[in-house]
């Protein structure tokens, strides 16, 4: 071993880490600028407002837009209220045994099984046996299944950030534990919840395989009426058009791929201010 | 020289308490009287936190907390109460200040609000509730300007009496103090004792201390705790001038603890 004076050592171990650092981000900045170069000739107001002409290679991706915003919506307005009542029994109510453990455990798990399997689960379920059909209420039952653990987890994390000792201190004045948690925990926490909640649609709404069985459609040549009808969602529109249509534009597909992110990101964006602006709320 | 006969307040029998298997607290036997301050003293791990955490039953949330023997509060047994009820009836300040974040005002109100305490919540009954509590805490005049600003902006000691204002805006019978100055200054300190020494003609009050000389200042009765057994409990005095037990006397003099 060649013995390094610890000032050479430092300057060595420095520039490791950063050169790691430049190596993790030049994916992600190749992935945009090849996406905004190829795809940002084909936005314009037509593009995002219009239904798709000539067989998809042209006219708008509006249905799809339209599409993945109802599904995505609709899933948070399932998962969001059954996640928080979960996580505030997990973490305020439940006696810490064994069945509690099991339960916190497989909710750490469920968050790591693939999406394809929750999509078979959902067309099984809500396709077939209840009978839903392929629609914007089953892809969105699906979806909200797959992100609930999440939900609960960041729930969970969100209510364990409140300090205990507010829990102490509204309890002594004899005040009731759904009281505490009603007007000192839940306040307290939501801010951590709602940005949870924010990036978990981030999330969902690239998310292709659980809703390829359960509510995405190939070509539907108008907006969805009711949430059991099928409708075209932005991750699998892009998946069609750039693999099962002839001749398709590349600028289309870079353009409907451009879209997706902007959507996310836009989200996450969203989500961070939200963090920002609530920590500089936050009084203790 | 007063007349007021001595009344009890709470009862403590044979009270034992374990966290698991480990016993706090052994066979404790005392009484409480009323308009009392008994202070608590003794080191640390002697037992008098988990003692007086009992005494209006904030121990039962930990899951590995038991207990035998009885609390008698008016000949009733606490442990039969309904555990909102009996906090009603016994306040408690904690070690640290813990403004709830809010502003001062609603801090006050927070306890009444919740258990209805006024008849209706009407703004005016609520402001005169505002004003009696900060009053009685000795802290109206420090905050009377700013009720709308945050707790969290106090000082350490203003928090604190914060706290106590908070408490008695739900007025208990019994107000148990954890060690209330530990966080704080002497100029602090001296303002919630004499804080304490005001409300002693309305409430009984048990305070917990490190702090010898203070158990000394305020206190009416003193006992004294060590390794869970309730060594000795005795007038304030005589405890402090000649206590019956070599330990309470090596413990007060400084030899330990």
């Amino acid at each position: 071993m060649i013995k390094l004076n610890p000032k050479s050592s430092q300057k060595i171990v420095s520039f490791l880490l950063l050169l790691a650092t430049i190596i993790a981000i030049i994916p992600v900045v190749i992935i945009i600028f090849i996406i905004i170069k190829n795809g940002y000739s084909a936005i314009s107001w037509e593009f995002l407002t219009a239904l798709p002409k000539d067989g998809m290679r042209s006219g708008g991706i509006f249905p799809a837009i339209v599409g993945t915003l109802s599904i995505v919506f609709s899933a948070i307005l399932i998962t969001l209220p059954i996640g928080v009542c979960a996580a505030i029994y997990l973490n305020e109510y439940a006696k810490d045994n064994l069945l509690t453990r099991i339960i916190k455990l497989t909710i750490v798990n469920l968050a790591g099984i693939p999406s394809v399997v929750y999509g078979l689960f959902g067309f099984g379920i809500f396709v077939m046996f209840l009978g839903f059909g392929v629609s914007i209420i089953a892809g969105a039952f699906t979806l909200s299944i797959m992100e609930l653990p999440v939900i609960i987890t960041t729930a969970r994390g969100a209510l364990n950030s409140v300090p205990q000792s507010f829990r102490e201190a509204s309890l002594a004045l004899g005040v009731s534990r759904w009281q505490t948690i009603r007007h000192i925990v839940l306040p307290n926490a939501l801010p951590g919840i709602l940005t949870g909640a924010i990036l978990s649609i981030a999330r969902i709404s690239g998310e292709t395989a659980p809703i390829l069985f359960t509510a995405a459609a190939f070509y539907v040549p108008h907006l969805p009426q009711s949430p059991f009808d099928q409708v075209m969602a932005l991750p699998y529109h892009l998946y069609i058009i750039s693999t099962q249509i002839p001749n398709m534009p590349k600028n289309i597909i870079f353009g409907t791929a451009l879209v997706l992110l902007i959507m996310v990101l836009s989200m996450s964006i969203v989500a961070i201010i939200a963090r920002i602006y609530f920590r500089n709320r936050r009084k203790w | 020289m007063e007349t007021k006969s001595i009344q009890n307040k709470m009862f403590v029998e044979n009270l034992s308490c374990y966290f698991g298997n480990k016993c706090v607290l052994e066979k404790v036997n005392l009484t409480i009287q009323k308009n009392e301050i008994l202070t608590i003293i003794g080191p640390s791990n002697s037992g008098k936190t988990s003692f007086l955490r009992t005494l209006n039953r904030m121990n039962d949330f930990n899951p590995n907390f038991s207990r035998t023997g009885n609390v008698l509060l008016d000949d009733e047994n606490i442990f039969h109460m309904n555990m909102e009820k009996l906090r009603t009836r016994v306040g408690m300040l904690f070690a640290m200040p813990i403004p709830l974040p809010m502003t001062i005002y609603e801090n006050i109100v927070y306890a009444p609000k919740r258990l209805r305490l006024t008849k209706r919540e009407k703004k005016s009954d609520l402001d005169l509730l505002v004003e009696q509590a900060l009053k009685d805490a000795s802290l109206w005049d420090e905050v009377k300007d700013r009720l709308n600003s945050s707790a969290m902006k106090l000082s350490g000691g203003q928090q604190q009496r914060l706290c106590i204002a908070r408490i008695l805006a739900i007025d208990p019978e019994i107000i148990l103090f954890d060690e209330p100055c530990s966080g704080l200054d002497p100029i602090s300190t001296a303002k919630v004792e004499e804080t304490m020494l005001v409300l002693k003609d309305k409430y009984t009050i048990v305070l917990v201390t490190n702090n010898v000389k203070q158990a000394s200042r305020v206190g009416s009765r003193t006992a004294f705790f060590l390794m869970g057994h309730l060594i000795e409990i005795d007038a304030t005095e005589k405890i402090f001038v000649s206590p019956k037990e070599k330990q309470t006397n090596d413990y007060i003099t400084g030899r330990f603890g």
